[in-house]
């Protein structure tokens, strides 16, 4: 009987492992094809099984998944493996499969105007070297750029040339020439980038004063130059009758008179769905607004009653932290420090009823 | 002309739902057709895609109204609803009116109240 027993169990763990095994071993007539850097197997074999199925091949359609995808982890188990943090990972190879472009071609930008000169001239870019020899440092130097071998604006001596005014500065003078040849450079590069996106440069065509420029031109000139400030013209002061301009808020958009009447119908039923709620929905923008606020004005209330204790204290060492259940008059005269919504107050306060309460009733007793 | 914004759209549901209350959904969405709201000179029509697009064909300043006015929007954007909005808001009325109550089931309760000059003085705050 044992003995049966034994050979029992001994048939069923074999017939476990030939169940196994059936279910990790597909058959197929094509072997699959495999990118495992894409995580990709493709199946080349004919379709016959899915053709038969019928009008609704899901349960073949399924198995046949399932058996592309154990083909698949067959291969991945066979890469090599690494640990990384209590993991078992396996290496990828690279992937062979080329993908197609995501983004459609650039289009040819137009030349610049140095390109176009370039070619018609027939110049060719010179190769240069990256550093050059500078004598004065004694050490080799970029060509261009930050500390660079022969910067005009670095030199601490400077003679005056013999037809110049002995009075000009001719350091600043090389400073302004260097910020002219750089503003003049970004104004170029702004110029091929307007060229390339076919858009125009905001030009400063009438805003040089000439001496004959009309009512209109002066007003444009002066509108332009209000807003020519690091914050858009904010914080400029306006002379003492100049009236504030018209019409400079942003022009409202409203939807297309035809527009999608199902869309529109969606919002409004929407809308009126989060009427009927009867929950007051949450504004996230007012609730943080509110939080913060409230949090400033604790922290100015506390900040403000340091400095009061500070002061009224005067050189006493004591601890002058905060000092709970002070006599309710002194709080109600401190009125400056503490005005506003202080909820640091109100369970002070909560405290003192409740006490005179008890207080109360031990005494009818 | 053009289509109210959402706020406006809200002002002027939350008016609205005060008459007719959830069935105002039964305006949005009809099956006999797409009706829309649209402003024209600060008053809201309501009027079906077709003759929408018929009056889209008239210069702004020449046209006077189309479908039906529902009301208007105030200079302070509080909107205001008029008389001609009755038609489409008599069959979704809340609450009956005397005429109804006689055919109402025995059950329910009919709240008949006759005019109170006092009213208004009483409780000016609570009156809607």
């Amino acid at each position: 009987m044992e003995g049966q027993s034994v050979e029992e169990l001994l048939a069923k763990a074999e017939q476990d492992e030939a169940e196994k095994l059936q279910r990790i071993t597909v058959h197929k007539e094509l072997e699959l094809e495999f990118d495992l850097g894409n995580l990709l197997a493709s199946d080349r074999n004919p379709p016959t099984v899915l053709r038969q199925a019928g009008p609704t091949p899901e349960a073949e359609l399924r198995a046949l998944a399932r058996d592309n995808t154990q083909l698949l982890i067959n291969q991945l188990w066979q890469l090599p493996t690494e640990r990384v943090e209590e993991a078992l990972v396996a290496r990828l190879p690279e992937a062979t499969t080329r993908l197609p472009r995501e983004k459609p071609l650039p289009r040819p930008r137009p030349l610049t105007r140095w390109q176009q000169f370039a070619r018609l001239k027939g110049i060719r870019p010179k190769k240069k070297t990256n550093l050059v020899w500078d004598e004065v440092s004694g050490q080799w130097r970029r060509r261009w750029g930050y500390k660079r071998a022969r910067d005009d604006t670095k030199e601490w001596l400077i003679e005056v040339p013999s037809g110049a005014d002995p009075l000009e500065d001719q350091f600043a003078k090389r400073i302004q020439a260097k910020k002219e040849r750089v503003a003049k450079n970004e104004l170029n590069r702004l110029r091929n980038l307007a060229r390339a996106h076919k858009m125009q440069l905001p030009s400063a065509a009438g805003m040089h004063p000439t001496g004959h420029q009309s009512k209109e031109e002066l007003g444009r000139a002066m509108q332009v130059a209000k807003i020519s400030t690091a914050s858009v013209g904010r914080f400029q002061e306006r002379l003492p009758k100049e009236k504030a301009p018209r019409g400079s808020g942003k022009k409202r958009k409203f939807q297309p008179l035809f527009g999608d009447f199902a869309a529109e119908k969606k919002n409004q039923l929407e809308l009126l769905r989060v009427m009927n709620s009867k929950k007051p929905q949450l504004d996230v923008t007012r609730a943080t607004n509110k939080q913060m606020r409230e949090e400033d004005q604790e922290e100015a209330a506390k900040r403000r009653k340091m400095s009061q204790k500070g002061k009224k204290k005067g050189n006493r060492p004591g601890p002058g932290g905060k000092r709970k259940g002070g006599p309710p008059s002194q709080k109600g005269k401190r009125k400056g420090s503490l005005g506003g919504k202080k909820p640091s107050g109100l369970p002070g306060l909560g405290g003192k009823r409740k006490g005179g309460q008890h207080q109360g009733g031990k005494r009818r007793k | 002309m053009r289509p109210l914004t959402e706020e406006e759209t809200r002002v002027m549901f939350e008016k609205i739902a005060k008459y007719i209350g959830e069935n105002l959904q039964l305006l949005v969405d009809r099956p006999d057709g797409t009706y829309c709201f649209r402003l024209h000179n600060d008053r809201v029509y309501y009027v079906s895609e077709k003759i929408l697009k018929l009056g889209a064909n008239i210069s702004g300043d020449k046209l006077v109204s189309l479908g039906t006015c529902f009301g208007k929007f105030t200079k302070t954007h509080k909107f205001r609803l008029h008389i001609t909005a009755l038609d489409y808001l008599a069959p979704y009325a809340k609450y009956k009116s005397t005429q109804d109550c006689r055919k109402v089931d025995p059950m329910a309760i009919v709240v008949f109240h006759q005019a109170d000059i006092g009213e208004y003085v009483r409780h000016e705050e609570t009156l809607t």
